[in-house]
């Protein structure tokens, strides 16, 4: 089976046979076998699975984060090595799903905003903090406040200004409304939305939620154990017309309780 | 006497004029604000968003909230006993033999150097004063009721050797070994993985529907609550906002149910900007409904 | 408070002090630096140790002009006077030394062994503990085991053998204490920038591009410094103890210099029908240790984050 041909001639991301593996030689876990995927430019690609199925460790060897891992991934028609340098870390930047223990605990918004810059020797960073400030929907008010003392979802607009501040291509979402309220969660999606628009951005989302990935993403993979099931589209997905048993059983559980519908659950290990 | 009253429109537990209150050093925070709901023998959701006060109304029934935290209630009554007139010890009994409570996480609440087999006996030691051998093969027969497979294995586990599903099926197990008549569930199954919560969730069903036991179920998780439980609480700022039938949520009225229920993502919907809940001032001024079993 | 209230410029200034919406870098840092002092005003004890600390600091500034007498000035005719007599409050040792005024001058020296401790043993202990925390592997095991070296002496001997190898003086005894107590501040570091390391404000800063070291200066030191500190205070009262002890050997500051420790060791001989001599020096090292003692408490609850809110 030809691996994504939907994602047209040249995809902005490639990955190939990503394998990731943790711990010592007597003790292996093998956490990511090998996946391939390819996402087109202004595309979002959604990663669906349950917990321990791989789909953040496959984000954190594509942030570069993770470095234990074999296998091709590309960027722009350019192999990543293990170590990756300023120039990717300008392409490609990344939302943590805790928006608590994303921030750190002593720096100021504007701190967090504006080491970036400073980092990538970027020039008028006032007005860039101003300007990221105003586009993440969070006024000059917030500038030099601490995080403790803003609210979650705040927080989270903040994670993403932070992000975006270096002007990247393409964003990774790893999980980044699981941890707020359904309404906050709203309007951080709505906001990831526009921002997209706005700049043109490519994302690559994490989520255990099928109905926040169907939101936001135009393709999706569903993994289970290190590995893709099955890649679909939205309309496959929306059509409940999964060819797995593994999604389809995914879609029935996201649906909400169903009494039949839970004696039927089998596992997938 | 109060007893005649507890049972008679069939409620296990009564609750009126709840407020729970915390006293900080810049005030008076209001978590729960004079609240009136009962509970049967039924699934009753209570729904919210974080701060809303719908975890500190499941815990101020089993008089768990800690100084400065106070609670105060008209009245709060389970089984014709009024909860707030007893004394500590008396509480204890209420809160190991009849209620019976479930956390988010069950790492918090088991015993990190005992094995599940010896925490499940002593649990069923305590309640029943029965020998070490019958407590251990009720503790299978609790396993296995939970739908533990193998349940000789798990026994001999520690609690960091079993996975989140497997850790809250066994926390359920060793709540039910009293025979509560009333369950209090806080956020059970938001740790776990869909799957595994659709099991979990179908085992409290059966035991809710089986031994005829009251359930409280603490989410915020619209949908599963509106598919799970009987009826819906939905608490705002302190209050109750509104309380319906579960199957009839998605015609609920008040603007902030409504814009809950709007701002949640669906696989049937549409792509485009999810609506965004508006809050009013005016829904915190407002009086709160009543909840009461009917 | 009523002041407070009356007085529109005051409450201005309170208001502007806690306020949520800070309008500068310097704002934000003076609101947060008001808020600790306002936690720090709830703690009376913490409060007596800083107003200790506040009090030797005046006293070895003002020693000069405050203290009745020269504190080396001999008078071998009006020797070992017990304290109340007239002219020596505290009374005066072997030589006819006013006490009370070789305390005074004492606590200067006292300061100036606690600053150079407090500026450099805990700075080394912190560099050396958040590179082994953050970098890892074969550099966390070479400055731990390091570390253990250190650690596996007593302080005392250690520090008497190193100015046993620099020769007596304050300066040597400070250098002795600084080497020998960085240690602890290391492993404390160290276990801290372990509990840090992994979490996603880490990987967010690395994410953009920091180097090891702007990670290691700008965002692991800040969240280790705060247990340091507390530490650091708590820690004062044994180094002035050990300052004391090598000035007691004759191994810290030399005759005549009015060091406590050495006054207590000069007192020694009398101790017994003349208690004065010993006991005064011992009773500024005793106050001032609590001071340093209840400040770190204090400290230690309004900048500890684990201690909660």
């Amino acid at each position: 089976m030809p691996i994504s041909s939907d994602a047209g001639p040249m995809p902005l991301i490639s990955v190939t046979d990503l394998d990731v593996r943790f711990g010592s030689d007597d003790e292996i876990v093998h956490a990511v076998r090998g996946v391939s995927f390819n996402v087109a430019e202004g595309e979002t690609f959604g990663l669906v699975g349950e917990s321990g199925s791989g789909k953040s460790t496959v984000l954190r060897a594509m942030s570069g984060l993770n470095a234990d891992w074999t296998g091709t991934i590309e960027i722009g028609g350019t192999r990543l090595g293990r170590v990756r340098g300023k120039p990717f870390y300008k392409r490609v930047q990344m939302v943590f799903q805790d928006p608590y223990g994303s921030l750190h605990p002593r720096h100021t918004v504007d701190r967090i905003l504006s080491e970036p810059c400073q980092i990538h020797g970027m020039s008028d960073i006032d007005n860039r903090v101003r300007e990221v400030l105003i586009a993440v929907g969070l006024g000059p008010t917030f500038r030099f406040r601490y995080p403790h003392q803003l609210s979650g979802g705040q927080r989270q607009r903040v994670a993403i200004a932070r992000a975006l501040i270096l002007e990247p291509e393409i964003l990774l979402l790893d999980e980044p409304t699981s941890a707020l309220d359904v309404s906050v969660q709203a309007e951080i999606l709505n906001l990831l939305q526009r921002l997209k628009q706005e700049r043109g951005l490519t994302f690559v989302l994490v989520s255990h939620d099928l109905a926040v990935v169907a939101h936001m993403c135009d393709r999706l993979a569903v993994m289970n154990a290190g590995r893709i099931v099955e890649e679909l589209t939205i309309a496959q997905l929306r059509a409940s017309e999964p060819a797995e048993a593994y999604t389809r059983q995914l879609l029935k559980a996201s649906l909400g309780y169903d009494r039949s519908a839970a004696a039927g659950m089998e596992s997938f290990d | 006497m109060s007893g005649a009253n507890g049972g008679k429109d069939g409620a296990l537990l009564t609750v009126e004029d709840l407020s729970v209150r915390f006293h900080t050093r810049t005030g008076i925070v209001d978590a729960v604000r004079n609240i009136s709901f009962s509970v049967g023998r039924e699934k009753v959701g209570i729904v919210g968003e974080s701060g809303s006060g719908k975890t500190m109304t499941g815990r101020s029934v089993l008089r768990l909230i800690r100084p400065p935290g106070e609670i105060t209630a008209k009245r709060m009554e389970f089984d014709g006993q009024d909860l707030l007139k007893l004394s500590e010890k008396q509480m204890r009994d209420i809160r190991g033999d009849r209620i019976s409570m479930v956390m988010q996480d069950p790492k918090y609440s088991l015993n990190p150097v005992m094995t599940i087999g010896e925490q499940i006996a002593e649990a069923y030691r305590v309640h029943t004063g029965a020998s070490s051998r019958d407590a251990k093969t009720r503790a299978v027969e609790m396993l296995a009721a939970v739908k533990i497979r193998d349940p000789e294995r798990v026994l001999s586990l520690y609690p960091h050797e079993v996975s989140g599903g497997m850790g809250q099926r066994i926390m359920i197990a060793m709540m039910l070994i009293p025979d509560p008549d009333l369950m209090i569930a806080d956020e059970p199954t938001s740790a776990l993985d869909v799957t595994v919560q659709m099991q979990v969730l179908a085992i409290i069903d059966d035991l809710v529907t089986k031994r005829g036991m009251g359930l409280m179920f603490v989410s915020h998780d619209l949908n599963l609550v509106a598919s799970f439980c009987d009826r819906v609480i939905i608490m705002y700022a302190g209050q109750i906002v509104e309380t319906c039938k579960a199957s009839e949520l998605d015609q609920a009225q008040h603007p902030y149910t409504r814009g809950l229920l709007n701002s949640l993502p669906r696989l049937d919907r549409e792509p485009g900007p999810l609506p965004v809940l508006e809050r009013q001032e005016s829904w915190k001024t407002e009086p709160g409904v009543d909840a009461y079993f009917k | 408070m009523t002041a407070d209230t009356l007085n529109p410029a005051k409450a201005g200034l309170r208001a502007w002090l806690t306020t949520d919406t800070p309008a500068s870098r310097g704002h934000a840092r003076m609101v947060q630096a008001y808020l600790g002092w306002l936690s720090l005003t709830r703690n009376p004890l913490a409060l007596l140790g800083l107003a200790i600390l506040v009090v030797l600091i005046a006293v070895s500034a003002l020693a000069p002009w405050i203290a009745p007498h020269d504190p080396l000035a001999q008078e071998l005719t009006n020797r070992l006077q017990p304290p109340g007599s007239p002219g020596h409050l505290f009374g005066t040792d072997e030589l006819g030394r006013d006490i009370l005024s070789r305390i005074i001058h004492g606590a200067s020296i006292t300061l100036y062994i606690v600053t150079l401790v407090a500026v450099t043993a805990p700075v080394v202990g912190l560099v050396i503990g958040t590179l082994a925390g953050y970098i890892g592997g074969w550099t966390d095991t070479v400055l731990m085991r390091l570390t253990d070296i250190f650690l596996a002496f007593p302080r005392l001997v250690l520090a008497l053998a190193f100015v046993a190898a620099l020769g007596p003086g304050i300066e040597n005894a400070v250098l002795a204490i600084a080497i020998t107590s960085w240690p602890p501040y290391a492993r404390l570091a160290r276990a801290e920038t372990l509990t840090v390391r992994h979490q996603d404000y880490i990987s967010a800063i690395r994410l953009q591009g920091a180097s090891a070291t702007r990670i290691i200066a700008g965002h692991v030191m800040p969240l280790c410094l705060s247990s340091v500190i507390v530490r650091v205070t708590l820690d004062m009262a044994g180094i002035i103890l050990t300052a004391a002890g090598l000035g007691f050997l004759g191994l810290g500051a030399q005759p005549p210099i009015p060091e406590w420790g050495a006054m207590i060791s000069s007192g020694r001989k009398f101790l017994l029908d003349q208690w004065w001599v010993a006991t005064m020096p011992g009773l500024a090292i005793f106050i001032v240790s609590l001071g340093f003692n209840l400040l770190g408490d204090g400290l230690r609850d309004i900048l500890d984050p684990r201690s909660g809110q």
